[in-house]
């Protein structure tokens, strides 16, 4: 890691620790992030579209600069912002960046990269989460329009969203064939929110399910090519595997540093917690497999900057710290006993907030299948 | 508008310091970061050369073993380059020699306007400013709250006891700024790239035709004789409220006759 990395580094933790965190309470309390506020801020210092083109205000910086973003954004005292902020740089805008026109990228990636504009992912159905070829929400052409009926589901950031970055059918061929990513303005005539939903954890970010009746966008709003829209997703889906475990490394790392300082200070049968043999071990296993963690990813990012892929790793790297997680969850709280049950205590948010991982973009036995197939393990 | 900061180069606070017992000084051997005393000073240097339409921020710090870290931090927010004073006779510069080496590079910058912090995190002796401007036979106005600069005069807001004294004063001139005046900016991921490229001027005391002997233990006057453990504080007094703990608190204070 260079001294620019480092530097990167103390920035953005001292910027968590002094901008971010103190209002968090009150996001949780409303519900609600005003990400508009939050992104533009965080754009003026560069961390929206790090690695992205400078000429749409991306810092053309190396991923290890994202790898640092996320863990330090890991770090902070809830999951929503850190989800929130992966959807925006990570989840939503990495194929406009690739495959989008100049025209495209102007009007819609340059806005979000200085946070006047948010975005959001639309993939997850009603019917179809983890089977994606099976969504069934769907673009019909009309002259230079598509006009879009269905319904999108667990779409983060979509209450406050300006654009979102639409995977639909746009023909009868089934499957992984005939889908497109399309943006959709969500001031568009027949786009509506449904619901906010309410969720057991990442409660300050806004998840909801997404109506589309007659939904009317310009068919220039097309991301790359018409009907390689699985194809460009399951691109989008690598980098948004990567986010999700780099951040997971950030939180584990401070859910442990924190678990220890309070067993120091917790004394029973005498003596503090944390001189029981039994919870050294235990934190000390934990801290091990997040090391590995921590560097396996780091590992990932010379590969990504050469341009390899690295579909395989970032399906490990999800799988092992969505797992990881909800096992610090666990011992953090269970070692913290009542007050770790309590809500003024940070473990009982940590645990809701964390067990997403394991679901979200793609569950671990998604993320095991797709391995099983790589690796030969299929019959 | 060209304005020199000085900045001191420091220990993480957060770590814990250690003196080294045979001169009594702090161990510097760690990598030392800028002291967040001087950041306010770096933060109105750049307001003040944005206010006046353009200019320049020079940093000049004096530190052990050629360190620029906490330089980088500061040419990261933004200032243009730094002048660094960095020579194995130092060791043991006490704080006017400190100044004297200061003055020195600071002459060879000739700014319009010197900031500095009030004092220090680590070695806070609150004296190397004015003695600098003692050195240099400048102006110098202590405890700036607020400073604004126009047709060669700077006008100052000097923050005291109950209030502030507004002064006015020619330049050039040294003012140290008081910690917490304004929000020091964070550095940017263009600032941190840009930093890496900007200059540092190394200098050894030879290049500011200063003696050895006029410095380092050989030229301080002031001598650490001894370092003693302060006393331990005495165990608090445990209140258990049983529904007067309200009353037991106004008493308290009452007796302390703070109400
Ligand atoms: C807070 C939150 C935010 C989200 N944000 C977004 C978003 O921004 N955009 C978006 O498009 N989606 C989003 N999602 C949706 C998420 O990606 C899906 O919930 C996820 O992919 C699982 O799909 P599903 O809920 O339909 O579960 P289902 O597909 O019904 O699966 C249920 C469970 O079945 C198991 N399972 C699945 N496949 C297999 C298999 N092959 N073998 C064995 N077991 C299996 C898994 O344990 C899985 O959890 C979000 C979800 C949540 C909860
Ligand atoms: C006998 C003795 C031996 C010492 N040996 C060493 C040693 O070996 N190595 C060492 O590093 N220190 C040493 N010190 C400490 C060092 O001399 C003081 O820290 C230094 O004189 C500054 O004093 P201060 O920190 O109290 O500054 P203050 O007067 O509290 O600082 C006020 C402001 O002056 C400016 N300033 C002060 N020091 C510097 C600096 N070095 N560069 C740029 N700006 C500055 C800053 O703007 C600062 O905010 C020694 C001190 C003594 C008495």
């Amino acid at each position: 890691m260079s001294e620019e990395h480092e530097a990167f580094r103390a920035m953005v933790r001292d910027y968590v620790e002094r901008e971010i965190n103190p209002r968090i309470p009150q996001w949780e309390e409303a519900e609600m992030m005003p990400l508009h506020e939050i992104f533009s801020d965080m754009a003026r210092l560069g961390m929206l579209g790090l690695e992205y083109e400078t000429e749409f205000g991306g810092q053309g910086a190396d991923h290890m600069f994202t790898v640092i973003l996320a863990e330090e954004f890991g770090r902070c005292d809830h999951g929503s912002l850190p989800m929130a902020l992966g959807v925006q740089v990570d989840m939503a805008t990495p194929s406009l960046a690739q495959f989008g026109t100049a025209e495209q990228k102007e009007r819609y990636l340059a806005p979000a990269l200085r946070g006047e504009m948010v975005a959001s992912i639309a993939v997850s159905e009603p019917d179809h989460g983890s089977d994606v070829a099976g969504i069934r929400t769907k673009a019909v052409r009309d002259g230079d329009e598509w006009v879009i009926n269905g319904s999108k589901m667990w779409i983060t950031n979509s209450v406050q969203a300006d654009w979102l970055c639409l995977l639909v059918r746009t023909s009868d061929e089934g499957g992984y064939q005939g889908m497109s990513q399309i943006i959709v303005p969500t001031s568009s005539p027949g786009f509506s929110v449904s619901k906010k939903l309410d969720k057991l954890g990442m409660r300050a970010s806004d998840t909801a399910l997404l109506s589309f009746d007659d939904c009317r966008v310009p068919v220039g709003n097309t991301i790359g090519e018409i009907g390689k829209g699985f194809q460009q997703q399951m691109a989008q889906f690598v980098v948004e595997r990567l986010w999700a475990a780099y951040t997971a490394v950030g939180a584990g790392e401070r859910a442990l540093e924190r678990t220890a300082e309070y067993l120091r200070e917790r004394k029973v049968f005498g003596e503090p917690l944390l001189a029981k043999q039994y919870i050294q071990f235990s934190l000390a296993e934990l801290s091990a497999d997040l090391d590995l963690l921590r560097e396996y990813c780091r590992s990932i990012a010379g590969r990504h900057d050469a341009g390899e892929d690295t579909t395989r790793q970032a399906t490990i790297a999800k799988l092992k710290a969505g797992r990881l997680l909800r096992q610090i969850a666990d011992v953090c709280l269970q070692y913290h006993g009542g007050i770790g049950y309590v809500e003024e205590t940070w473990t009982a948010r940590f645990l809701r907030d964390n067990r997403i991982i394991s679901i979200g973009g793609g569950a671990d036995e998604v993320m095991l299948q797709v391995l099983a197939r790589m690796d030969g393990f299929t019959a | 508008m060209k304005v020199a900061v000085c900045v001191k180069q420091i220990p993480d606070p957060a770590v814990p310091g250690e003196l080294d017992p045979s001169t009594n000084t702090l161990n510097r051997d760690d990598k030392l970061i800028l002291d967040e005393s001087d950041s306010f000073g770096v933060e109105l240097a750049l307001q003040l050369v944005e206010a006046a339409g353009g200019g320049s921020v020079t940093l000049v710090s004096m530190a052990p073993r050629s360190e620029v870290s906490g330089l980088r931090t500061a040419l990261a927010m933004g200032a243009d380059d730094a002048v660094l004073v960095s020579d194995d006779a130092l060791a043991g510069t006490d704080a006017l020699g400190t100044a004297k080496v200061l003055g020195a590079a600071l002459g060879r910058v000739e700014p319009d306007l010197i900031l500095a912090g009030v004092e220090s995190s680590d070695g806070y002796t609150g004296t190397v400013p004015e003695q600098i401007a003692g050195v240099m036979g400048i102006a110098s106005v202590t405890f700036a709250k607020k400073i604004e600069a126009s047709d060669g005069m700077l006008s100052i807001q000097r923050q005291t006891d109950d209030g502030y004294d507004e002064v006015t004063c020619p330049m050039p001139a040294l003012v140290s700024v008081t910690g917490g005046v304004v929000e020091p900016r964070y550095p940017s991921f263009k600032g941190i790239m840009a930093a890496k490229k900007k200059p540092v001027d190394q200098v050894g005391i030879a290049d500011l035709g200063i003696d050895a002997s006029a410095v380092g233990f050989a030229g301080s006057r002031q001598e650490t004789v001894a370092v003693v453990d302060a006393e331990a504080r005495e165990a608090g007094e445990i209140v258990i409220d049983e529904g007067e703990g309200f009353q037991r608190i106004a008493d308290f204070l009452a007796e302390l006759k703070v109400i």
